[in-house]
């Protein structure tokens, strides 16, 4: 069992930034040295709703870039997606509001210690992270390939800048508005065997992780995976962000995705348990 | 006004003394070293342990969490490796970053509770017991041995004869009855030092979509803010018949405010739970508000703050 991330720190940060890019918000805050230790898949925790709140619980983000000198010194950027309260309350702040931010926290990508080829693989605004994914393994010289997916159009997030740092940029689309109609899946064992890649990241809804786990295996490649559980605290105090994964010894075991993920090996996951404690669990009754 | 390095904010449970009157609740503050990272541990009373069982428990299945207003509902399960590993992992690094530790402790039978306490007695650098007899995440309700007082009475007179007489007991009594005074007389009555006031309350939320309970476990606790004027309720209640033993009040301590409300009505400390979750240093700053807060009224220690709700 880890720990919790010890570059963690607690903080009131600046926003500098929010602009509203198809169903999402770029938001960007000044956040002095917590942007110098955060590393893409890392997230943050966000205190929402003021201080007579009556949402007493942290809403976790993705961080989408980082950046540890400009005009605003440290700085961290996130995609958010207005769906629930607090998200909404969050992307409604104007420029120069503060916020509550714990950060940076969790387990980031693996970065291979030799240039390799990886496909980088999202789903909606789960795409966030891996822009900055993509920009460290180019600087390490690997080959970056990705591939995108959502519902509709409007949910892709894919800025201009983003794809700089991709060598190739596949689009689907469920209902075809943009790209390939059809899901990341559909087209990921053709862009796999096209472009000889090794080894893959994800991030993006549960489903679609299992679904990208099972080709991964199939072909036999690597998987790093970014899961996506519902937080109360991203500290790892509350035990509600769990999942069952097999420990190094095989054992599955209830495991905390916020200090023992987000970003987990997707071979260790058990992906079709369907939301139940899987037979032989570790202490299950 | 007194020097603050002059206020007292010692309490006592039991034969033991703590150094400061906040303490964090069971199962809220992990095992110690997820919120060390934000202050260190030697600032609280103790750390209150999650609540460990003979056995490892995978827990509940997800969902295990709801937001609900100015609360949450969690479904946990009680989820933790047992007394073993909790042994061998989980107390030598408390005790290495010099915590003062208070086990909370969960069984099924009466005898599991022996047990558990036949291992604690003779573990070094402990400072009490937390006997948890009202999680509410059990599969059956009976289970709840804080809903009959003699269940309740069995399992305390179980600890106390094998904890020894060293150790306080502090028994977690549940909100959830129709006279928390009464449970309250048979725990004292077994033997327990002070009380641990109140566990959560039972509780659901509907997905209005899915149409089903949005917890896999389908009930849950109810904890936060939303539940303190009921916690309130109970502390007043059982103080004004047990004056002399000493409450761990809880149940949505967000601020030294909410702390003096208890203090005020009986408690002699108080544990930070839920509001660890929104601010991980919360206990930090409920224990700076409570030494201003207290000063500001005139009052040169905790001891002196305890009950006044009670004055004529």
């Amino acid at each position: 069992m880890t720990s919790i991330n010890k570059k963690a720190q607690q903080r009131s940060v600046e926003i500098i930034s929010n602009k509203k890019v198809g169903a999402y918000h770029h938001m960007v805050f000044a956040v002095g040295d917590m942007a110098t230790f955060a590393k893409p898949g890392n997230f943050v925790a966000i205190s929402v709703g003021g201080s007579n709140s009556s949402m007493i619980l942290r809403r976790a983000f993705a961080i989408y870039r980082s950046s540890d000198r400009g005009q605003y010194g440290g700085t961290i950027e996130l995609v958010v997606a207005p769906h629930g309260q607090g998200s909404k309350w969050l992307t409604g702040l104007n420029i120069h509001d503060h916020v509550d931010m714990v950060g940076p926290l969790g387990v980031n990508f693996g970065i291979p210690t030799e240039p390799v080829n990886a496909l980088l693989v999202g789903g909606g605004y789960g795409s966030a992270p891996l822009f900055g994914l993509a920009e460290v393994l180019k600087e390490r010289g690997c080959r970056v390939d990705m591939i995108l997916g959502a519902s509709v159009a409007g949910k892709i997030y894919a800025p201009l800048e983003g794809k700089r740092s991709v060598n190739s940029l596949t689009i689907t689309t469920e209902d075809g508005s943009t790209g390939n109609k059809g899901k990341v899946t559909d087209v990921m064992p053709e862009l796999i065997k096209k472009h000889n890649s090794e080894i893959i990241y994800s991030c993006g809804p549960m489903p679609m992780l299992a679904a990208v786990d099972n080709l991964a295996e199939q072909f036999g490649l690597m998987h790093q995976c970014a899961v996506e559980e519902s937080m109360a605290c991203g500290i790892g105090v509350c035990m509600t962000c769990v999942l069952p994964v097999k420990d190094d010894n095989g054992v599955i075991k209830m495991t905390r995705s916020c200090i023992d993920g987000p970003v987990m090996d997707g071979s260790r996951v058990v992906w079709n348990s369907n939301r139940q404690i899987p037979e032989g669990t570790w202490g299950a009754s | 006004m007194i020097d603050p390095s002059n206020f007292d904010m010692r309490v006592k449970f039991g034969h033991k003394y703590f150094d400061s009157p906040v303490f964090t609740a069971s199962g809220c503050a992990g095992s110690g070293k997820e919120l060390s990272q934000f202050f260190s541990l030697t600032e609280l009373g103790a750390v209150v342990t999650k609540s460990i069982a003979l056995k490892p428990r995978s827990g509940r299945p997800t969902p295990r969490m709801a937001e609900t207003p100015s609360g949450m509902l969690n479904s946990i399960g009680l989820q933790g490796p047992g007394i073993d590993q909790f042994l061998e992992d989980d107390i030598p690094w408390l005790v290495a970053n010099q915590a003062r530790i208070i086990v909370s402790i969960s069984g099924e039978t009466v005898d599991d509770y022996a047990s558990l306490a036949r291992r604690l007695r003779v573990v070094p650098g402990l400072s009490g017991i937390e006997v948890n007899i009202s999680c509410p995440n059990v599969e059956n309700r009976g289970l709840v041995f804080a809903c009959d007082p003699v269940a309740s009475r069995d399992v305390i007179e179980a600890v106390r004869r094998n904890i020894g007489g060293e150790l306080p007991i502090i028994a977690k009594l549940s909100p959830d009855v129709t006279d928390i005074v009464e449970i309250a007389g048979e725990v004292i009555s077994a033997g327990a030092d002070g009380l641990a006031l109140i566990n959560t309350l039972l509780g659901m939320v509907i997905d209005i979509d899915k149409q089903r309970p949005k917890l896999a476990g389908k009930t849950g606790g109810l904890s936060g803010p939303a539940i303190r004027p009921v916690a309130v309720r109970a502390i007043y209640q059982v103080h004004s018949k047990f004056k002399n033993v000493p409450i761990l009040g809880m149940g949505g301590v967000t601020s030294g405010k909410d702390a003096l409300e208890m203090i005020f009505a009986g408690a002699s400390a108080v544990s930070v739970g839920t509001a660890n979750f929104g601010n991980p240093t919360a206990a930090i700053k409920v224990k700076r508000e409570i030494r201003e807060l207290l000063m500001e009224r005139g009052f040169n220690s905790i001891s002196e703050a305890v009950g006044v709700a009670h004055n004529e």
